[in-house]
């Protein structure tokens, strides 16, 4: 329809922030799953927390946090229309996101390499909560892992609108409602750093 | 009449754009459109789960059990159940009316992302093919009731993983509609719109969008993990690797009861809708039925655990549940008493539409305090997965949400497709409606008390009478539904043309022609009063 | 209606954004230093620390502090929602 010229930012916004409600309850859901089973092994959970790469996670979280910083003075540069910066920023963020998943994919091929991955004869031998510490570890990180791929393919749409000037100082909708997503992800990673790296 | 004269816009129906036929609706970002293609692709769905239950009570006159295998048996009300919750209950109204009258009744032109709107019904569409080719391909039709429970539905070797990716998807639709209706009610109510100068219909469909965003990924969530135990073993479910099916049917629930309220809220709303119109009066206690609307919503999510009283869940949980299942009862009953007050010293017009609404008051009270019975611990252990509860959510389900979906067709007919269907075809087919699904419905209950359990292939040659009872009883339910829609189908090909307002209805969808301009509007209307203002009539 | 808040005329500059990053950056110091003084110490961390950071996240980073009270409080009926299932479900779970 050609009628609709009208354009309503602030409708865009509400609009992802109620896709970023069911972002949550969707994470909030295994989160509720998490503290269900911590409660039942917390013997267990301590011990696999132990097992986990601390530094690797920890790292991450510096990674995950300052690829949210990037973005959102992306955002702070388009506001004043400083293409070349803005650019700059979002290009930092992708490099970033990309660094998070290549560790990530390190501390997971170690895991693979110990012979823990979901169904493996290793993992059967462990004690039951370890079991499921170990199968929520994989589902968590891994549902997370590739929310942080959807975010870096939208961020990288988003590097090439500001460069083609689709985003620009008069209309970043679109640049914020990818930023608050890749901010949203990150608020994730905040949580289940303690979670699991810092469980033990 | 007073019709707006001369529009300059032509009918919605008319294809303007380049775009022709089958192409142009594919296409479509008109939310009026969209909420036809809802409509179509719902009842097609709608009869293929009404042939499957037929099928199923066949099966219990026992002759035709030479035909049907308990497996199939087993996959029959497996996927009656997912065909009719997910494609048709679930997203029913909000899809096809909440599409189609939303943007109308708040004065708006469309929804806020239109074209989001056309990739829900996609994402509809997509689930929908996937949950039938679950069916056919893999290891067989599922076979585990439309609640997946773990640990069967992790071990069984049909196609449970199909048919929960279908559900996945379906829920993805379910997810976009509601974010797409929300922020429309925020942000494009013409002006003087105020919140409570809204239909009710809207508050309704707002309480339902926002269940629909907090409950929904909560099953999304669930689905995956089944999916990735049976693909992956991650074992949180699995009790030989130290999972809880306690905690899936935990999870389940948390979205699946508060589900039954984005069913039956929508149809309250129309209700609301429809009986000020036929009473000639504003609506009794306009505020209190929005409030419950939303207290409703708030409530039903918290009582999920009453599906699960006989599951070995902690004496607190089981009291607590208890006591909040009987609360979410307040709220319902609220509406009704406002219902009932509406129609008390009303001029009421005797249409098809009102005696549908009055079979939906009467058909959820039994519904609904067959449900209030269930809340009781004790009663709700001896009755449990019989056929009581089938009986009772099919009176909340399909004599609720159902009756008010054909009360709400029968409402918006004239103004959707711009026809009149025939009265007297509609009234004569209620009568074996009605008498058949209490016939089915209430025999069912009477079957649970008895000890007959759900879900089962066989019965016990005492039960056999009222399995009769019941069966004969859908044959007359089968019987009035095909009337009721060949009469629809009829007048949208060979009705007469309807009236632009031929209800007296005073809400903004009756001050537009029938059916309406592809803008809905000519000029966005200002608004200065509430919604159902009748002046001075029936005095 | 106070919805209709567009964003505030003028927009923080980089050196708020750059201060809260430094900020998040010592808070996460905190909670692991806090995880390796023992059990107790590292659930209080978890359970204070973390939705800190997390705040600061919402509301500087993700803007939240620069809109009207609608976005606010959408968040805000998510979380209560999710703490409530949270609880019920504790309701089972720690009397069983």
């Amino acid at each position: 329809m050609t009628g609709h010229v009208h354009r309503d930012d602030f409708g865009a916004r509400l609009g992802m922030w109620l896709f970023l409600v069911t972002e949550m309850v969707l994470f909030g859901g295994l989160f509720i799953g998490y503290s269900y089973m911590r409660y039942r092994y917390p013997a267990e959970f301590h011990h696999g927390g132990s097992e986990l790469n601390a530094t690797l996670g920890i790292i991450n979280t510096l990674v995950l946090l300052t690829s949210s910083l990037t973005v959102v003075l992306a955002i702070v540069a388009i506001q004043r229309s400083e293409k070349k910066r803005a650019m700059a920023c979002l290009g930092a963020t992708l490099i970033l996101g990309l660094t998070f998943l290549v560790i990530k994919a390190f501390e997971w091929g170690a895991k693979f390499h110990h012979g823990l991955y979901p169904n493996s004869p290793h993992l059967a031998t462990l004690p039951p909560g370890e079991q499921v510490f170990y199968g929520l570890y994989f589902t968590m990180t891994g549902l997370h892992g590739v929310h942080v791929i959807v975010g870096l393919a939208v961020l990288g749409v988003m590097l090439w609108w500001v460069a083609t000037d689709r985003v620009r100082q008069d209309r970043y909708v679109h640049l914020e409602n990818s930023g608050l997503y890749w901010h949203l992800v990150d608020v994730i990673w905040i949580f289940l750093l303690p979670l699991f790296y810092l469980a033990a | 009449m007073s019709t707006h004269a001369a529009t300059a816009q032509p009918s919605y129906l008319v294809d303007t754009g380049t775009r022709k036929g089958l192409v142009a609706w594919l296409t479509t970002t008109d939310h009026k459109r969209i909420g036809l293609l809802y409509l179509y692709s719902m009842m097609t769905f709608f009869f293929v789960a009404v042939g499957i239950g037929f099928v199923m009570r066949l099966v219990q006159l026992t002759t035709f059990q030479k035909l049907i295998t308990a497996q199939t048996y087993n996959a029959l009300f497996t996927v009656h159940g997912v065909i009719m919750i997910f494609l048709f209950v679930v997203p029913g109204l909000p899809a096809i009316f909440g599409n189609f009258f939303l943007p109308i009744l708040i004065g708006a032109k469309d929804v806020s992302f239109p074209r989001l709107n056309l990739a829900s019904w996609y994402f509809f569409m997509a689930g929908a093919i996937l949950a039938v080719l679950s069916l056919f391909t893999g290891g067989g039709a599922p076979d585990t009731g439309w609640t997946f429970y773990a640990p069967f539905s992790l071990k069984t070797g049909t196609n449970v993983s199909l048919a929960v990716f279908a559900a996945f998807i379906l829920g993805f639709s379910s997810m976009l509609t509601g974010i797409n209706f929300i922020t429309t009610i925020h942000r494009l109510r013409a002006p003087g719109m105020q919140w409570f100068r809204m239909p009710l219909m809207c508050w309704a469909l707002y309480s339902t969008a926002w269940i629909q965003l907090l409950a929904t990924p909560i099953l999304a969530i669930t689905l995956a993990l089944v999916i990735l135990e049976r693909f992956f073993g991650i074992g949180i479910f699995d009790p030989a690797k130290g999972g809880d099916p306690l905690l899936y049917q935990h999870l389940f629930w948390i979205y699946s009861h508060p589900a039954v309220y984005i069913m039956i809220l929508p149809a309250m709303g129309a209700i609301s809708e429809i009986l000020p119109t036929f009473a000639k009066r504003p609506i009794f206690g306009y505020k209190a039925i929005a409030f419950s609307s939303m207290s409703i919503a708030g409530v039903g999510s918290l009582v999920w655990a009453h599906h699960m009283f006989t599951s070995g869940m902690s004496g607190t949980a089981l009291m607590l549940f208890s006591l909040l299942t009987m609360i979410v009862a307040v709220p319902s009953a609220i509406k009704v008493f406002n219902w009932v007050s509406t129609l008390y010293k009303g001029s009421i017009d005797f249409q098809p539409p009102l005696l549908f609404a009055l079979t939906f008051i009467f058909l959820f009270c039994i519904g609904g305090l067959t449900g209030v019975m269930q809340g009781a611990l004790a009663i709700n252990v001896h009755i449990h997965d019989t056929y009581f509860i089938v009986g009772h959510f099919h009176y909340v389900m399909f004599g609720g949400t159902g009756m008010a979906l054909f009360a709400a067709l029968l409402y918006w007919f004239p103004k959707m497709w711009g026809k009149m269907y025939s009265k007297k075809a509609i009234y004569l087919s209620w009568f074996p409606m009605f008498i058949g699904f209490n016939m089915l419905y209430f025999g069912m209950m009477i079957l649970g008390m008895m000890g007959m359990p759900r879900r089962y292939y066989v019965h016990l040659p005492q039960f056999h009478t009222m399995h009769v009872i019941t069966t004969v009883g859908s044959w007359f339910l089968i019987l009035g539904l095909l009337m009721f829609f060949g009469a629809l189908l009829y007048a949208i090909f060979k009705g007469e043309k309807a009236e632009d307002n031929p209800w007296g209805g005073v809400t903004l969808e009756w001050t537009i022609p029938s059916p309406p301009p592809l803008e809905n509007f000519e000029e966005i209307p200002t608004i200065t009063r509430g919604p159902y203002h009748f002046e001075q009539e029936g005095k | 209606m106070s919805e209709h808040a567009e964003h505030a005329a003028e927009h923080p500059g980089y050196g708020t954004f750059i201060r809260i990053w430094v900020i998040l950056l010592i808070l996460t110091g905190c909670l692991v230093g806090v995880s390796h003084l023992g059990q107790t110490a590292a659930v209080w961390g978890l359970l204070t620390l973390t939705p800190l950071k997390a705040g600061l996240v919402f509301y500087y980073f993700m803007h939240l502090k620069y809109e009207g009270p609608l976005l606010k409080i959408v968040v805000l009926v998510t979380l209560g929602t999710l703490l409530i299932f949270f609880a019920l479900l504790f309701s089972d779970v720690a009397f069983r």
